[in-house]
C-alpha cells in the first residue's frame, strides 16, 4: 500500500507520461493479483458512487491502476481521453483488461466510445468481457452499431451474454434479425444454438423471429427449447404465448414457475 | 524408460523462441511435448522496420496478443525487450526505439533486457548495446545477449567484456548462441551458457549432448530459436530425448531443458513455476479461460531408432 500512496502522490506532483507508465506498469509486482474482497458494504459504496458499477471481480492490480490512470484527471477530458489512448496503444495483456474494466469510472463517457468499440474488436476473450460484462458502459454508451456486434461477438467467441448489462433494455429489430440469421447458420452447419442468444430475440415478435423461435421451440436440441420457451414466457404477449402453448408440458411449466431463468441457461447445459 | 524418468512429469522451457512468426499448430505440438514456457525475445522481422511505430506495434504484440495466444494452449509466454543488433544500425531509428524501450521494459512478464549484443560489430550496434546494458542496470534488469553468427568467438568475448565493464553482474546475464568455441570462456567469465539448437547455422543437438558430456550442467541450457526459417520449435524436448539415448542421465536432461533456464531468468521475478503448475486464481480465469489446461498431462515420447532419428538436429 505504501508503493501505492507514494506513487499517488508523486504523480499528483508531477505527472509525466513515463511515470504514469512506469508507475501502471509496475503495479502487478508490487500489489500482486489477489482479487478484491468485498463484503456488501463495499459493493452498495460502488453502487452509491458509481450506479452499475460492479467491481466483484476486480483484482487489487487492476484496480489499483484504473485509481493510477484516474488520478491523472485534473479537468482535461481531452488530455485524460488522449492519455488513455495512449496507453491502450502501448498496453500488455493485463493492462488492457484493466483499463477496459475501468470504462464506468472515466470522465466524458461520450468521448471513449470509439475506443471501447475497439476493445470489443478483439479476440483476446478476457479483453472482450473486460467491456462487455459485468460493465454498464455498453449498455449507457454504445449506439445500436457496435452494441449488436458485441452481443453477436460474444456468442461467436464463446463468451456468455449473462452477464452483459442491459441486454433486455438494448433489444432492437437489428439485433434480432442478425441473432436469427446466426441461428440459421449454426443449424445449417449442425452446431447448437447457444440458448442464450434467444433472450435478444424474444422481445421482437416478427414474422422472422417467431419461425426462429418456432423452430428452437420443438426441435431435438433441450437446451435450445429451454432458451426459446424462458424468451417466448418473458415476451409474454399473446402471440408469444401462443407459439408456447404449443410446447411439451412441462417445458411450459418450467417457464412459468421460474425454474427456467437466464442466469442459469448456458450453453451445454452450464458447468 | 527407467523409473526416475517416470517420477516427475516431464517438463521443458524453450527460453528463446519467436513465436510471433510460429503457428498455432507449432503451440499445439509443443504443449503436447510438454513445454511449459517459452521466453520469446524481441528481435527483427526479416524485413526492416522503418519507423518506431512498427517497433511499438511489434512490441505491443509480445506482451499482449502473443501472451494470450500462448495461453490458450496451456503454455506460459515470457519475453525480452529490447532492440536488436541488426537494426541498431538504422540510428535515427535506432534513437527512438532506444527512447520508447522504457515504457515496455517493467511489464509484467518481461524477465529480461533482450536480445541485443552484435550482428556486424558495428559502431551503432556498439553504442546501441551499450545504452541498453545501461537501461539494464538502472532497472535492475536480466541481459539476454545474442551473440553474432559471423566473427562469433570474439564477438562473444567483445559482448561479455562490454558487460563486465558497464558493471553488470555475469550471473544476470545470459550468453546466447553458443557452440563448441566460446563456450569455455563463458563459463570461465561466471555467464549462462545457453545453446540454440536450430539446423545448419547453430548448433546442432548431438554436438550439444557432447558438450554437455564434456561440460556437465551448471549453467548451461538450450533452446530452439525457433523463428520464421527453417527452425525446430520442438527443439528442446526432442533434445531431451536424445540426451537420454546417448546415456546423460535424465536428471542432467531435465537441468539443461528446464530446470537451468528457470534459474536464470526465474532471478528477474517475473517467471516462477507457480505460474503454471499453479497459477493465481485471476489468471486462470482470464488467460487460461478457467480451463486447467495439460496439467497431469504426458507428453508424448518418441519410441524406437527411427523416432531417434526424429530427434536429431544437425
Amino acid at each position: 500500500m505504501q508503493w501505492f500512496n507514494t506513487s499517488l502522490t508523486k504523480l499528483a506532483e508531477a505527472p509525466t507520461e513515463r511515470a504514469i507508465n512506469l508507475a501502471i506498469s509496475l503495479t502487478a509486482r508490487k500489489l500482486g493479483k489477489a482479487y478484491l474482497t468485498l463484503d456488501a458494504g463495499d459493493m452498495a459504496a460502488a453502487q452509491t458512487a458509481r450506479p452499475g458499477w460492479q467491481p466483484q471481480r476486480w483484482s487489487v492490480d487492476q484496480a489499483a491502476r484504473v485509481a493510477i490512470l484516474l488520478a491523472t484527471v485534473n479537468g482535461d477530458v481531452e488530455a485524460f481521453r488522449r492519455r488513455l489512448t495512449q496507453l491502450l496503444r502501448t498496453a500488455d495483456f493485463g493492462e488492457l483488461v484493466a483499463f477496459y474494466q475501468g470504462l464506468p469510472l472515466y470522465p466524458a463517457p461520450s468521448d471513449l466510445r470509439a475506443l471501447a468499440a475497439e476493445g470489443v474488436r478483439t479476440n483476446m476473450r478476457a479483453v472482450f468481457e473486460a467491456v462487455a460484462h459485468a460493465n454498464p458502459y455498453p449498455s449507457e454508451q454504445l449506439p445500436d452499431g457496435p452494441w449488436n456486434q458485441m452481443v453477436l461477438k460474444a456468442l461467436f467467441v464463446g463468451s456468455t451474454l449473462a452477464p452483459i448489462i442491459g441486454l433486455e433494455q438494448r433489444c432492437n429489430n437489428d439485433l434480432a434479425l442478425m441473432l436469427c440469421d446466426y441461428a440459421q447458420e449454426r443449424w445449417a452447419a449442425g452446431r447448437a444454438v447457444s440458448p442464450e442468444l434467444w433472450r435478444c430475440v424474444g422481445p421482437i415478435i416478427t414474422d422472422r423471429t417467431l419461425a426462429c423461435l418456432s423452430r428452437a421451440l420443438k426441435g431435438d436440441d433441450p437446451i435450445e427449447q429451454e432458451g426459446a420457451a424462458l424468451a417466448l414466457f418473458s415476451n409474454g404477449s399473446e402471440t408469444a404465448l401462443a407459439l408456447l402453448a404449443q410446447a411439451t408440458g412441462s417445458l411450459r411449466e418450467r417457464a412459468q414457475n421460474g425454474e427456467l431463468n437466464w442466469e442459469r441457461l448456458l450453453p451445454g447445459g452450464g458447468e | 524408460m527407467n523409473d526416475n524418468e517416470q517420477a516427475a512429469p516431464l517438463r521443458f522451457i524453450d527460453p528463446h523462441i519467436h513465436m510471433f512468426s510460429r503457428t498455432t499448430d507449432d503451440y499445439i505440438q509443443m504443449a503436447a511435448a510438454g513445454v511449459v514456457a517459452v521466453i520469446e525475445p524481441a528481435f527483427w522481422l526479416g524485413q526492416p522496420r522503418t519507423s518506431v511505430d512498427t517497433f511499438i506495434d511489434y512490441l505491443s504484440t509480445v506482451v499482449g496478443w502473443e501472451r494470450f495466444r500462448a495461453a490458450q494452449f496451456g503454455i506460459r509466454h515470457y519475453c525480452a525487450i529490447g532492440l536488436n543488433s541488426k537494426e541498431a544500425n538504422n540510428e535515427a531509428l535506432a534513437e527512438e526505439v532506444l527512447d520508447i524501450l522504457p515504457r515496455y521494459l517493467s511489464k509484467e512478464g518481461v524477465v529480461a533486457v533482450g536480445e541485443i549484443g552484435y550482428d556486424d560489430q558495428t559502431e551503432a550496434e556498439d553504442r546501441a548495446y551499450r545504452a541498453q546494458l545501461e537501461l539494464a542496470k538502472e532497472l535492475d534488469m536480466l541481459v539476454m545477449v545474442h551473440t553474432p553468427h559471423r566473427d562469433k568467438k570474439r564477438g562473444t568475448s567483445r559482448s561479455m567484456d562490454v558487460a563486465l565493464e558497464h558493471g553488470l553482474d555475469p550471473s544476470r546475464v545470459i550468453i546466447d548462441h553458443n557452440n563448441e568455441e566460446t563456450i569455455d570462456e563463458v563459463l570461465d567469465k561466471g555467464f549462462w551458457g545457453a545453446f540454440t539448437l536450430y539446423p545448419h547455422t547453430k548448433m546442432g543437438n548431438e554436438r550439444f549432448v557432447d558438450i554437455v558430456k564434456q561440460y556437465g550442467s551448471e549453467r548451461i541450457f538450450c533452446d530452439s530459436s525457433a523463428d520464421w526459417g527453417v527452425s525446430d520449435p520442438l527443439a528442446v524436448p526432442k533434445t531431451y530425448h536424445l540426451m537420454l539415448e546417448r546415456g546423460i542421465a535424465p536428471a542432467t536432461a531435465q537441468t539443461v531443458c528446464y530446470d537451468n533456464a528457470l534459474a536464470a531468468y526465474g532471478q528477474s521475478g517475473q517467471m516462477q513455476a507457480d505460474h503454471w503448475e499453479h497459477p493465481p486464481a485471476i489468471d486462470q480465469r482470464i488467460l487460461y479461460e478457467g480451463n486447467s489446461v495439460l496439467r497431469g498431462q504426458e507428453p508424448t515420447i518418441p519410441q524406437g531408432t527411427e523416432a531417434v532419428e526424429e530427434l536429431i538436429i544437425r
